[in-house]
C-alpha cells in the first residue's frame, strides 16, 4: 500500500473485526433505511419516522435495564408505537402530525424515566449516550443474523407493497378506486419505517436515526423522479455516507482535540448533509421547470 | 418543597408554562407539531456546545435555536417542508453528538438537558427566563391577528396582505425564543409535549381562540405544577411525568371530541391544502 492510501486508511482499518461488523451491518443498515426511506419521504411521512426513531430509545433504554441488547428494545416499542400511532393516528395529516407528536412524548417520557433507572441503579452510566447516539463500533457479531432477518422483514413489506404504496403515495384517491387497501398498506409501511429506524438506532443513534430514513431519500428526490432509480439512489447515498462515516471516525482517533475519536454519527449526517446540498445544486436548473415543490412547501 | 431552592423552580417552571400554553396554542393550531418537535431536540446541541466552550447554557442554546429556525425556514422555500425540518434538526443532532464525545460531561449532565433537571435553577436564572418569557408572549399579541389569519385561513390571508412566509420566520423566531428558555426544565425532548398536549386538549374543548389560549395556559401550569411535585416526592425525572400528563389531556381532549360529535356535525375546520401530496 501507498503513503496516499496510507493518509486514508488508517493502520489497522482492514484488520480490525470491530471495523468489519460496523461496515457490515451499517451497510445493511443503510441500505434498509435508504429503501425504506423512499417511501417514507413521498409519502410525507419524516415526522412519523423521526418520531419512532425517538421513541425505539424507550426501549433501547429498557433493554439496559432487563441486560438484552439494544437492537430487540428499539424494534420493540417502535414497531409498537407505529401500531398505535396508527390505530389513533387522524387520517388528515395536521391530525396525524399531533397524534404522531403524542405518542413521541409519551414514549419519551417513558424513555426518561428508564434511563434514569439505568443511571442510578446500575452502572451504565453510558447509557444516554449509546441509546440516543449510537455506537456502531460496539455492535456484536453475534447481533449480525438478527439485523439480517429485521432488514430483510423491513425491505420485504416494502417489496411486496411496492405498487400499492406507489399509487397510494401519489394519489390516494386513486388507490382507493383502483381498490388498494389504503390503510392496511400504510399500517404495513408504517411498520416497515419502524423496523428500519430501530435498525439505523444501533448504528447511529435513536434520535439521529431520521438522518439515514430521510437523508438520502431526499436526496434521491432531488435527482431524480422515478421510482426505481429514486430508491438505488437513496441506498447508495445511504451506505456510501455510512462507510465513509466508519471510515473517517476511524481515522478520528488520531484527531484532535481527546485522542477519543470522532461520533460516527456526526460524519454520517454531515456526508448526508454534503450530498443533499450537492444534488440541491446540481439539480436545481433541471428542476426549475417543473412546480411541483412550492405546493408541498405549503405543508406547514 | 416549596422552600429555599424550591421557589426559584416554582417560578421558572410557572413562566415556562405560561409560554408554552400560549406558543403552543399556535403551534397546534399551524399543525407545526414538527417544527416544534425539531427546534429544542436540535437546540439541545447548542447546550451541549455551550458548556463545552464554557460559556451560559441559554446562549448556545438561543443561538442554535434561532440558527436551526432560520434554517428550516430557508430549507423550507426550496424543499418539501417536513423534510426540511428533519434534516435540519439532525445536523444539529449530529453536531450535538460531536460536542458531547469533546465534552468531559458527565452522563446526569447531559441526561438533565435531554430530560429536564428542576432542582439545579439558580435565582439568576429567573431573569433571563422572565424576559425570554416576556418577549414571546409580546410577540405573539403583536402578529396575533396576522399569525390568526396565517394560521387558519392562509389564502384569505395571503389576500389580506399577510405573508405567510414572513410571518412563518417569525413564528418561528417566537418557537426558537420559547425552546431556549424552556429547555433547561423540561429537558430538550419533552418541551413539545408540553406546547402541543394543553393546547391540544383545550382546542378540543373550545373554538374560541382565546378561550382555548386561556384553557391551555391553565392546562399546561397544571402539568408542570404537578409534574414537579411528583417528581419532587418520588425523584423520578420531571420529563417522564410531563410526557404522560400531556398525552392524558391529549386523550382527554379525544374523548371529549368524540362525545360532542354525537352532537355537533362536523366542525370546520382548516385543512392544508399540501399536506395531502395525494390530492394533487
Amino acid at each position: 500500500m501507498g503513503h496516499p492510501l496510507r493518509a486514508i486508511f488508517e493502520p489497522g482499518f482492514f484488520t480490525s473485526a470491530p471495523v468489519h461488523v460496523a461496515l457490515l451491518a451499517g451497510g445493511v443498515v443503510a441500505l434498509v433505511s435508504g429503501i425504506v426511506g423512499t417511501f417514507t419521504v413521498m409519502r410525507g411521512q419524516s415526522y412519523a419516522g423521526h418520531a419512532l426513531g425517538d421513541i425505539s430509545a424507550t426501549g433501547g433504554s429498557a433493554s439496559f435495564l432487563i441486560g438484552i441488547s439494544p437492537l430487540w428494545g428499539f424494534a420493540g416499542t417502535s414497531v409498537v408505537a407505529a401500531g398505535i400511532m396508527d390505530m389513533i393516528g387522524v387520517r388528515r395529516p395536521r391530525g396525524r402530525d399531533l397524534a404522531t407528536g403524542i405518542v413521541r412524548g409519551a414514549g419519551l417520557g417513558l424513555a426518561a424515566l428508564f434511563l434514569y433507572w439505568d443511571t442510578t441503579r446500575t452502572s451504565t452510566t453510558g447509557a444516554p449516550v449509546t441509546i440516543l447516539f449510537g455506537s456502531i463500533f460496539t455492535i456484536g457479531s453475534s447481533m449480525i443474523p438478527v439485523i439480517a432477518v429485521f432488514s430483510l422483514v423491513a425491505v420485504g413489506i416494502v417489496a411486496v407493497l411496492y405498487r400499492p404504496l406507489l399509487l397510494s403515495s401519489v394519489s390516494t384517491d386513486l388507490a382507493v378506486v383502483r381498490g388498494v387497501p389504503v390503510r392496511i398498506a400504510g399500517a404495513l409501511c408504517l411498520a416497515a419505517i419502524a423496523l428500519a429506524v430501530s435498525l439505523s438506532a444501533i448504528t447511529i443513534g435513536a434520535i439521529l436515526s431520521t438522518a439515514l430514513l430521510v437523508g438520502p431519500a431526499a436526496t434521491a428526490l432531488r435527482l431524480t423522479s422515478r421510482p426505481g432509480l429514486m430508491l438505488t439512489w437513496s441506498a447508495v447515498i445511504g451506505v456510501a455516507a455510512t462507510w465513509l462515516g466508519v471510515l473517517l471516525a476511524y481515522d478520528s482517533y488520531y484527531w484532535p482535540p481527546t485522542g477519543r475519536g470522532w461520533p460516527v454519527s456526526f460524519f454520517v449526517v454531515v456526508l448526508i448533509l454534503i450530498f443533499y446540498l450537492l444534488a440541491q445544486f446540481a439539480g436545481k436548473n433541471a428542476r426549475e421547470s417543473r412546480n411541483e415543490e412550492p405546493a408541498c412547501s405549503q405543508a406547514s | 418543597m416549596f422552600s429555599g431552592f424550591m421557589t426559584n423552580t416554582w417560578i421558572v417552571a410557572t413562566i415556562v408554562a405560561v409560554v408554552a400554553g400560549v406558543v403552543g396554542f399556535f403551534v397546534v393550531l399551524r399543525g407545526s407539531a414538527f417544527v416544534a418537535d425539531a427546534l429544542p431536540t436540535g437546540a439541545f446541541a447548542g447546550a451541549a456546545g455551550a458548556s463545552l466552550i464554557g460559556v451560559n447554557t441559554l446562549i448556545g442554546l438561543g443561538v442554535f435555536s434561532l440558527l436551526g429556525a432560520l434554517g428550516i425556514g430557508w430549507l423550507g422555500r426550496r424543499a418539501r417542508h417536513d423534510v426540511a425540518v428533519a434534516l435540519a434538526l439532525v445536523v444539529m443532532l449530529g453536531l450535538g453528538a460531536l460536542f458531547l464525545s469533546f465534552s468531559v460531561e458527565y452522563a446526569p449532565e447531559i441526561y438533565s438537558l435531554l430530560f429536564g433537571e428542576v432542582l439545579g435553577i439558580s435565582v439568576n436564572e429567573i431573569a433571563p427566563v422572565a424576559v425570554l418569557g416576556a418577549v414571546c408572549i409580546v410577540a405573539i399579541m403583536v402578529m396575533y391577528r396576522p399569525l390568526m389569519l396565517s394560521s387558519v385561513m392562509p389564502e384569505l390571508g395571503e389576500a389580506r396582505g399577510v405573508r405567510a412566509y414572513r410571518i412563518e420566520i417569525c413564528f418561528l423566531i417566537v418557537l426558537a425564543l420559547a425552546t431556549s428558555m424552556a429547555l433547561p426544565v423540561v429537558g430538550a425532548l419533552l418541551i413539545f409535549s408540553l406546547m402541543i398536549g394543553p393546547p391540544a386538549a383545550a382546542r378540543a374543548v373550545t373554538d374560541r381562540p382565546l378561550v382555548a389560549m386561556g384553557l391551555s395556559v391553565v392546562i399546561a401550569l397544571a402539568t408542570v405544577w404537578v409534574a414537579i411535585a411528583v417528581s419532587y416526592h418520588t425523584n423520578w425525572p420531571v420529563g417522564f411525568f410531563v410526557g404522560t400528563i400531556a398525552a392524558v389531556c391529549y386523550a382527554a381532549g379525544r374523548a371529549w371530541t368524540a362525545l360532542r360529535r354525537t352532537r355537533v356535525t362536523r366542525r370546520a375546520v382548516p385543512s392544508s391544502p399540501a399536506a395531502v401530496p395525494a390530492s394533487q
